[in-house]
């Protein structure tokens, strides 16, 4: 069993927020108020449109994919020689939004025996990650 | 200092290796009495667990009176992080940012 030199990972980020998921539509939209959160950027809500995300570590080539006000939002994400897609889905729930952020990359940088410590010891890592995270 | 990915893994290919460093992890500094009352192993075999951890880079000792303190070195763990782990941090904090703009925000 080979695998192909690049291989597709992808992140799931979820949570609840006790907000309404046009107000959140608007924070993942309006280019004023992405700057508050994520990047300085000049994102407009029109499919193709090309824009990028400003940080201090470099700059995200992006592009919307698709769009639908209020539901869902991808675009392509292209920084540090790693290609993705980010894909926002917004869910209404009885107290707010559940807000679901899936990133889908490709990339070549990695161990198979990595790959099978993260499915043998998913519980270590996922504690490992965390301190990490922590960490500066 | 770099070390290589393999020897990370083999090191914590051990399941009561990978738990004595996962409780240093979770719970900060501790002797080896602590640590054997808590592994259900015998105190040589922590130790030479411990010995096994050191050579890798994942815990630093500290020799207080006849008490050896042992800390966990998590850093030592970057070479297995890959971008997933990254990013899954980066997005993290993004999103307790995004709560905190929300709540800033009319409704």
């Amino acid at each position: 069993m080979t695998k192909a030199a690049s291989e597709t990972r992808t992140v799931v980020v979820e949570r609840e927020f006790a907000h309404p998921p046009e107000k959140l539509w608007r924070a993942l939209t309006q280019p004023h108020l992405i700057a508050e959160w994520l990047m300085k950027n000049d994102f407009a809500p029109k499919v193709d449109h090309r824009f990028k995300l400003e940080a201090d570590w470099g700059v995200v080539d992006c592009q919307v994919v698709t769009i639908e006000p209020n539901k869902t939002l991808s675009y392509s994400w292209a920084a540090l020689g790693l290609d993705s897609v980010v894909t926002w889905t917004l869910t209404p729930t009885a107290t707010g939004t559940h807000l679901r952020m899936e990133q889908t990359g490709f990339t070549a940088d990695q161990t198979r025996a990595y790959q099978g410590a993260r499915y043998g010891w998913p519980k270590f890592f996922d504690g490992l990650e965390q301190t990490l995270a922590g960490l500066d | 200092m770099a070390r290589s990915p393999d020897l990370l893994f083999r090191t914590l290919a051990d399941p009561t290796r990978r738990a004595i460093f996962e409780g240093l992890c979770r719970q900060g500094e501790q002797t080896v009495g602590a640590l054997t009352a808590k592994a259900g192993v015998s105190q040589p075999a922590v130790s030479k667990h411990l010995g096994v951890l050191k050579q890798a880079g994942l815990v630093r000792e500290r020799h207080e009176g006849r008490q050896t303190h042992y800390r966990a070195q998590p850093k030592a763990l970057v070479p297995l992080l890959d971008w997933t782990s990254r990013m899954a941090a980066f997005w993290e904090s993004r999103f307790d940012d995004l709560d905190n703009l929300l709540n800033r925000m009319d409704q």
